[in-house]
């Protein structure tokens, strides 16, 4: 916003809004889990996805083409940024995540630790 | 600029019915109802802003191929229809599906445009899976400058 007092005028009547929930689908295979995440509108230098400890946090934050002067007369997203965070049980490895974020989606794949994958026992016969 | 867009109150009941007033006021200016196939919500969201000389509509549709998007106006209704394939079927056997909250399926939205735009200049991109639609209004019914002598 570049016109100050105009900022100062709506802080007063309005206040942010919570971060939106974005819409994922996880899904847990052999190896490991696929979490993904619509996150429209945000652009890619904008996305952040952090491991802190052994929890995960995406957020994004919106950046849409506005024209001049514009003024909104109808929203149903109403939040300038998306935010949402998962705690990733031990047998999860969270040095190996991989990230592909591509037209609004975010597709996050997370290797189950070497311990923990599937292993198949051979069972000799004597 | 957009964060005037996104950045609305958070007592959401009273701003819903503010923007619903607003909605009927903006496109029953001329005293018309507004659009019954109109009021749905659905995927994608859609957000509407207005300039002097255009309607902005941005329609959140993340993760779909723009060729295959389709953008059509007929007599004032500006529609947005498209598919976004389901993924759970292409994967194998052995899985678990722990969330499911993404939209799969089908989908079309309708607008209701308001009687002063131009239909044969509106403008579509899609970019980080945000579809925005540009319609201008008709140069009759731009802000003029009027000129005293």
């Amino acid at each position: 916003m570049s016109d100050g007092k105009q900022d100062i005028a709506r802080r007063e009547d309005v206040r942010p809004a919570p971060a939106l929930l974005p819409a994922v689908d996880i899904v847990e295979d052999e190896t490991g889990i696929t979490l993904t995440a619509d996150m429209p509108g945000v652009p890619k230098e904008k996305l952040t996805v952090r491991m802190d400890g052994q929890n995960l946090s995406i957020e994004g934050e919106i950046a849409l083409e506005t024209p001049e002067g514009m003024e909104p007369s109808y929203a149903e997203i109403r939040s300038p940024a998306y935010r949402r965070s998962f705690s990733l049980s031990r047998d999860l490895d969270p040095s190996k995540i991989d990230a592909q974020f591509k037209d609004g989606v975010l597709r996050l794949r997370i290797p189950k630790a070497e311990h923990a994958q599937p292993r198949k026992i051979t069972v000799s016969v004597d | 600029m957009y964060e005037s867009l996104l950045r609305f109150p958070t007592d959401l009941f009273s701003e819903f019915d503010r923007m619903q007033q607003e909605m009927e006021r903006m496109f029953g200016a001329l005293g018309m109802p507004t659009s019954i196939r109109a009021v749905a919500r659905g995927f994608p969201a859609v957000n509407i802003g207005t300039t002097p000389k255009s309607i902005e509509v941005y329609a959140f549709a993340p993760g779909i191929d723009a060729s295959r998007l389709e953008v059509s106006v007929d007599r004032g209704l500006l529609t947005i229809a498209g598919e976004r394939p389901s993924e759970s079927s292409e994967v194998a056997e052995k899985v678990s599906v722990y969330a499911d909250e993404r939209f799969s399926g089908s989908f079309k939205r309708v607008v209701s445009l308001p009687e002063d735009v131009d239909p044969s200049g509106i403008q579509a991109r899609y970019r980080d899976g945000v579809l925005r639609i540009s319609v201008p209004r008709s140069e009759a019914a731009q802000p003029k400058r009027i000129e005293i002598k």
